[in-house]
Formats: C-alpha cells, sequence, structure tokens
C-alpha cells in the first residue's frame, strides 16, 4: 500500500477514535466510532486483507455501530454534562493506557524486526507449493492474486475447527437466550 | 354499547403461502396495461380516451362537446335581445357570494338613456376568478336573470389582475340571451 | 501505477458510475410514472420534450415524454432548500450524502461486460475487479443505514423518527437474510469474484437457466438438480432486496398513509432529491446484482457469448459493448419488474415484515444452505453420508417449520 494512504486511513482511524471521547454528543461519538472502522477497514484493505476489511465494515459498521445508534436514539440520550473531573476515573484511566502501552511495547520488542515478503511471484510461488497442485488457492497464487477469502477458510476449518464449532454454540444459545427472555417478557 | 366479535379469517395453506394473491394480482394489474396500452380500457369509449388508457389528452382533445347543459362555468353578465345590459347592480349576488368573490359599483343611468327608467346599471362588475367557486348562488339570487355560469373552464392568466373579469369581460363570456322574461321593455 | 493506468480507472469510474449508472436513476424514475399510469389506465407524463417550437420550428418533439426525468430534476434544484429550525444542522446535512454515496460506491464492482481488448491490451468492463464482489455491496449497503438513520433522528420531528427506526430495524434484519441467500451460489461457483461468476455463468448456462454448455463438470443433470436451491435463493434473495431498498411492498419507512414521507418529511429541494437518487441507485444495484448473480449477467445465453466475444475490427475486439448492451436490457427489464411488483403487492403490515424476515426467510436461507452443500458435495461423497444427510436435512426443515407453527400466535378476537 502506498504510504500516503497508510497515513491517510491511519489519522482518519486516530481521529475518530479521539473524537469518541471529545464529542458530548453521544451520536457524533457513535459516528466517529463509524469513521473509527471505516478507517481501520482501509488499512486491512491496504495490506490486502480484503476480507478482513471487508467483514470489519459489514459487521462492526454495519451491524454493531448501527445497533448501538439505533439504541442511543430510541434512550434519547442527551449531551453529557460538563461535570467536575473525579480523580479516581481519570487516574484509572491513565492506568489502563499506561497498561497497554507496556503490554504494545513488551509484544513488539519481542516479535523479529524483520519485513514482510513482497507479494510477489516468487513469493506466490513458494506459498503455493504448500497447496495441492490443483486447488483453487495453489491456481490463484500461481496466477499472482491472493485467495485471502480461501486461506481464511482452510485455515478456520481445518486448524481451528474446534474452536469455530465452539463459538458456533455459543452464538446459537446466546440467541435462543434472546429468544426466551423477549419470550417471557411477553407473556 | 353493542359489541360486535370478529373472528380474523382462518386462512389455508394456500392463503397463508401468498404466492397465489400475488399472482393474481400480477394477472390483474398487466391485464391493464394490455388494456390500457390497447385503448380498450373499462370506460375508455364513454369517457371519449385518447387512445391509452382511459384518458383524454387535454389540448388536442376537448370535453366541450360533451358538457351538460347544467354544467357551472364561468359567471357572466348577459345582455337581452333588446341590446340592454341586464344587471340593475342590486348587489344581491355581491352579497349572497360565498368567497366574496363579487364586487359592483353601482352608477345611476342618465335621464337621456332610452332605459332611464331602469334607473341604475353597474358601472364597474368585477368578478375575482381566483376567488369564485363556480357554485351558482349568483345566478339563482339575480332579480333580474342578468348573470349565468356558462361553459367556460379555461380561465386563466399570468397574473392576479388577468384572474379578475371586469364588466366588459364579463359581457363578453356572457353575450345575448333571448326568451328570458322581460322586466323592462318599451311599454313599462 | 502509471499515469496510464490511474487515467483508465478514472475514466471507467466516470463512464461507468455517472454516465451509465446515475442516468439510470432518472430513466426509471420515469418508467415509474409511465408504467404505473398504464396499469392504471392513465397516460402518463408524455409532453416534455426538445422545445422546438422555441428555436421558431413549428413542432416540439416530445419523445415521449423522455426529458420529463430533467425537468423534475430541474424543478428540484430550483426549489427552495429549506432548513427547519428545530434540526440538528450537521447530521440533518450530512444524512443526505450517506445515502447516496454508498449506493454509488458499490458500482464499482458490478461486471457491465465481457473485457473488451484494443491494440492487444485488454480491459475489464468493470471499476474494481475485487475478489471479494458480493461482500463488497453488502458491506457498503449496510453503511446506507446510516443516512436514513440520521435523516430521521436529526429532523428532530416524530414522522422521520419514527420512519428512520422501522428503516434501521427493517434492513438489518433482511441484511441477515440477503447474506445468508446468496451462500449457496457462492459455494456453487466457488468465487467470490462477481466477473468469474458471470464467466461461468456464460461459459455453462445462467444459473437459472442452465440449459447450455454442459460438459464432464457441469452436466446438464448436476445443475437441473442445483436449480432448486438456486431458485430459492433467487427468491430469498429479490425479496430480501425489495425491502432492503425499501421499496414497495416494504417501503413502510416512507408510506405516506402513515408517516407522511418518512425520513425525509422535513427535507427539500436537491437534499430530498439525494435521498430519492439514493433509493433508485440502490434499487438500480440491487437489480444489476441479481442479474449478474443468478440471471447470467451481461451474458446473451445459449452459446452466443463466445461468438461475441471474438468480433473485432481490426485489433479491436467489441464484444464487451455489446455484452454491456445485454447487461443494460436485462437492468432494465428487472427495473420493469421492480415497479410492476411496487403496483401490484399491496404494503406488508410491520409485524408481518419483521415475520417474513426472521421466521420465514432467515431460516429458509439456512436450510437451502445445507441443501445446496449436499447438492454440491454429493458427487464426492458416499450414498450412505448422502442419505444420512437427506434424512437430517428433512428432519430439520420438519422441525423448523414445527417450530414455526408452534410460536405462531393464536388469531386474536377483535372487537369492533
Amino acid at each position: 500500500m502506498p504510504s500516503y494512504l497508510f497515513w491517510l486511513f491511519s489519522v482518519i482511524m486516530l481521529a475518530g477514535g479521539a473524537a469518541v471521547i471529545a464529542f458530548r454528543n453521544p451520536v457524533a461519538s457513535a459516528l466517529s466510532v463509524v469513521a473509527c472502522f471505516v478507517g481501520l477497514a482501509g488499512l486491512f484493505i491496504g495490506l490486502s486483507a480484503f476480507f478482513v476489511g471487508v467483514i470489519q465494515i459489514l459487521v462492526y459498521t454495519g451491524a454493531v455501530m448501527v445497533l448501538f445508534l439505533f439504541i442511543i436514539m430510541l434512550l434519547d440520550l442527551k449531551d453529557e454534562e460538563k461535570s467536575a473531573k473525579p480523580l479516581v476515573p481519570i487516574a484509572a484511566g491513565i492506568g489502563l493506557v499506561a497498561a497497554f502501552t507496556m503490554q504494545l511495547i513488551g509484544v513488539l520488542s519481542r516479535s523479529p524486526d524483520t519485513t514482510a515478503p513482497a507479494l510477489d511471484a516468487q513469493t506466490f510461488t513458494v506459498a503455493a507449493a504448500g497447496f495441492p497442485a490443483s486447488s483453487k488457492i495453489a491456481t490463484n497464487l500461481l496466477s499472482g492474486k491472493l485467495p485471502d477469502v480461501h486461506l481464511i477458510g482452510r485455515t478456520l476449518f481445518t486448524q481451528y475447527n474446534l474452536p469455530l464449532q465452539i463459538l458456533g454454540v455459543l452464538l446459537l444459545v446466546a440467541t435462543i437466550g434472546v429468544v426466551v427472555l423477549s419470550k417471557r417478557q411477553a407473556d | 354499547m353493542a359489541v360486535v366479535k370478529l373472528q380474523r379469517p382462518k386462512l389455508n395453506f394456500g392463503e397463508k403461502i401468498y404466492f397465489g394473491a400475488l399472482i393474481k394480482g400480477f394477472i390483474l394489474t398487466m391485464t391493464h396495461a394490455v388494456k390500457s396500452l390497447l385503448g380498450k380500457s373499462v370506460g375508455a369509449e364513454t369517457l371519449a380516451s385518447s387512445g391509452l388508457g382511459v384518458t383524454m389528452q387535454f389540448p388536442e382533445q376537448r370535453w366541450d362537446d360533451h358538457l351538460p347543459e347544467y354544467y357551472r362555468g364561468a359567471p357572466a353578465l348577459v345582455t337581452d335581445e333588446q341590446g340592454r345590459e341586464r344587471c340593475v347592480s342590486c348587489q344581491l349576488c355581491e352579497f349572497i357570494c360565498p368567497p366574496k368573490a363579487i364586487k359592483i359599483t353601482p352608477s345611476e343611468i342618465p335621464s337621456d338613456d332610452p332605459w332611464a327608467k331602469v334607473e341604475k346599471r353597474p358601472l364597474e362588475f368585477d368578478i375575482d376568478m381566483t376567488r369564485c367557486i363556480y357554485c351558482g348562488m349568483c345566478e339563482e339570487v339575480c332579480p333580474e336573470q342578468a348573470i349565468y355560469l356558462r361553459k367556460d373552464y379555461l380561465i386563466t392568466g399570468l397574473k392576479r389582475a388577468d384572474m379578475v373579469h371586469n364588466k366588459k369581460r364579463l359581457y363578453e363570456i356572457g353575450g345575448t340571451r333571448v326568451g328570458l322574461v322581460n322586466k323592462w321593455n318599451e311599454l313599462k | 501505477m502509471d499515469i496510464l493506468q490511474i487515467a483508465i480507472i478514472l475514466v471507467k469510474i466516470v463512464t461507468l458510475t455517472f454516465l451509465v449508472v446515475l442516468p439510470l436513476v432518472p430513466l426509471s424514475v420515469y418508467f415509474e410514472r409511465r408504467f404505473s399510469a398504464i396499469i392504471q389506465d392513465r397516460v402518463g407524463p408524455n409532453r416534455v420534450g426538445i422545445p422546438f417550437s422555441l428555436l421558431g420550428f413549428k413542432k416540439d418533439f416530445h419523445l415521449f415524454g423522455l426529458v420529463q426525468p430533467i425537468a423534475d430534476g430541474l424543478k428540484l434544484f430550483l426549489k427552495e432548500d429549506f432548513t427547519p429550525a428545530h434540526v440538528r444542522k450537521a447530521f440533518y446535512w450530512m444524512a443526505p450524502a450517506l445515502t447516496v454515496v454508498p449506493a454509488l460506491i458499490t458500482v464499482c464492482v458490478v461486471p457491465f461486460g465481457s473485457p473488451i481488448s484494443i491494440f492487444g491490451h485488454t480491459e475489464k468492463l468493470v471499476i474494481a475487479d475485487l475478489d471479494i464482489g458480493p461482500l463488497f455491496v453488502f458491506s457498503v449497503a449496510s453503511l446506507s443505514v446510516y443516512g436514513i438513520t440520521l435523516a430521521g433522528w436529526s429532523s428532530n420531528s416524530k414522522f422521520p423518527f419514527i420512519g428512520g427506526v422501522r428503516s434501521t430495524a427493517q434492513m438489518i434484519s433482511y441484511e441477515i437474510a440477503l447474506g445468508l441467500s446468496i451462500v449457496p451460489v457462492l459455494m456453487y461457483y466457488g468465487d467470490l469474484n462477481l466477473g468469474t461468476i458471470v464467466k461461468q455463468q456464460a461459459d455453462h448456462g445462467w444459473l437459472l437457466l442452465p440449459l447450455w454448455g454442459h460438459d464432464a463438470t457441469h452436466t446438464l443433470s448436476s445443475k437441473l438438480l442445483f436449480w432448486f436451491p438456486a431458485a430459492i435463493a433467487f427468491l430469498i434473495f429479490t425479496i430480501s432486496i425489495f425491502a432492503e431498498t425499501n421499496r414497495m411492498p416494504f417501503d413502510l419507512p416512507e408510506c405516506e398513509t402513515e408517516l407522511v414521507g418518512g425520513y425525509h418529511t422535513e427535507y427539500s429541494s436537491m437534499k430530498f432529491a439525494m435521498f430519492f437518487m439514493g433509493e433508485y441507485a440502490a434499487m438500480v444495484i440491487g437489480s444489476a446484482l441479481i442479474i449478474t448473480l443468478f440471471l447470467g449477467g451481461w451474458s446473451i445465453g445459449f452459446g452466443l457469448d463466445a461468438v461475441v466475444e471474438k468480433l473485432h475490427i481490426g485489433d479491436f475486439y467489441y464484444g464487451g459493448f455489446i455484452h454491456m448492451g445485454c447487461f443494460m436490457t436485462k437492468l432494465l427489464a428487472f427495473i420493469l419488474f421492480f415497479i410492476l411488483v411496487r403496483w401490484t403487492v399491496p404494503r406488508f403490515r410491520y409485524d408481518q415484515l419483521m415475520k417474513l424476515g426472521w421466521v420465514v426467510f432467515f431460516e429458509a436461507a439456512l436450510i437451502n444452505v445445507f441443501l445446496a452443500a449436499l447438492i454440491v458435495a454429493a458427487p464426492q461423497l458416499q450414498a450412505a453420508i448422502i442419505g444420512i444427510g437427506s434424512v437430517l436435512l428433512v428432519i430439520l426443515t420438519a422441525a423448523v417449520i414445527w417450530v414455526a407453527k408452534v410460536s405462531e400466535e393464536q388469531p386474536k378476537i377483535l372487537r369492533a
């Protein structure tokens, strides 16, 4: 990805993130989160992770944040009042940020400082060797395309099949729970 | 209070699945569309349609020949066969007019006029066509049979002033009307 | 990336978005008015044309009123742009743009025709040849819900708010059915690139009309077997597109009899026109997607595509333009279908709409995924596994129907 696009999306993302806490109007804050997510999706797509980027928009921006906005509007939340700044929450916030920064530094310092291999024909050919010759992934790789959807699907359904099934059951339980709760209220 | 208990109609499987009704609807709308394109819509003939639907296409085709006798178009003043303007500016129409569209300025008829014995005629007679509601009360109330609703319906103008019919215009629209009761003639 | 490539992309964006898709919006408005008029035994707008009489000629050329949408647009431009005092200004201004922009962005993955080739340089008739086509369309289209929600909320009055809330709930609900219903199609083609999907349909028969191009891997019987899940998917997808674009019979967010105008009640002039445009552009894109996935996209069909692709004058292979014409014809036919449905089917009640989305389509789409997976995988499986799968499928279907039946509310006794 050209570096100016990286900077553009990073700025969108960071500005969105900062705006979430800067705005006093809850709807404006929710929209800032949306801007943040769109910037994040732009970064993903710039890293050739099309699927992740698009799912980011589809799930978080298109569904989760719409529900947030929906609830904010239905509850008719008023602008946040300017309150005297209590010390404890601020201190806790700073502590959290510090902890996360430490963790990030820790992870970054331990990860090997190598540049990712360029997405060129040679890398693709090497990668394609790891898959059956006639498979869709191998043919796509050999023709110079990154089949990210197929790769993610393959990883999910082979390497992480059990966690995936468990997650599916978890979601099913949550769905049934919601149905039961709403039914009980209606009676 | 009488309470009527209604049961929602029980739908059978075919009705629940909804497609039958959908297809019926499609057939209905498409029949209308085809008939409309062929100029064979129901009522196309009696409504003198243009050949597309039942609609008459206005500036080229007009309803004028089909207007009934009792059609209430623009109100207008009439003269009788003696060429006398029948209005005596009694202002009854001005008083009865529900939207107050009529404005009359009465005047005396000079003594050297052959119709001096009628005594009064309108100097100005304005009907504001932006206000007129074509109710025909003026025609009903007129003791002199001087104002009639004619079949003119195309009252247009580019300014408000254009829409006010003055006396001259009213007589133009009204023209001469024969066979009316002549209260005023050479004898009386 | 050199200058030429950027120039080609810009030309593609400008022509395909602004010269091909955007003019379809006024055109579909015209068709809407004319077709509805004909259905209702009226004439419709047939007067506005080129005013030759202004230039001193004797007769105007009325063109069947085709210039009417331009006159409408001009009228909307010249109207007073009135902002009520009680609105939340920033959001009120943002909302119309948020409705139009996503609808137009989705154009970029729709394949309009087969590649054209000139001087040995081949160019695809699609703006962005993404490998995640349908997902991209869904994700960007899901953003247009923000415009409607914000319009409803920022107008700060009751009717728009109810319209906005209805629209949000409806669009989120039907996105699920929309996404799930095309999973069988994607499984069948094993690809998410819309261009590849259309190419396969051109070679081996449209998904809903698989009558040509049989070979060893695409036998007629296998294609006909897949016709059933494809038809179910087509039905669910088409109806969900109706709901997603807020078209009749699901236009509850803006039903005039209840909500004045729905979410755009407080809007006037060009801001209102943007909502209008967004809605019709969404309809055009929805039709394009249905055609691309189920009805062969730009393909002419019956094995003619290979012939058309080889047509050329010297080095210039122009078959792509013929395919584009075919695509546009299909698109217009589908828009006419949208209009026919609008003037045929009465509006649903809101609870019926929600029930249709959550209870009928969601389950039907899920079962359809199962069915399609079974059919797609059948050639590689043993007979026993296929048998177990079919039994499971039947049990699952019966269970879902039973649950839906049990949970159905008993008819209430009404008072009159």
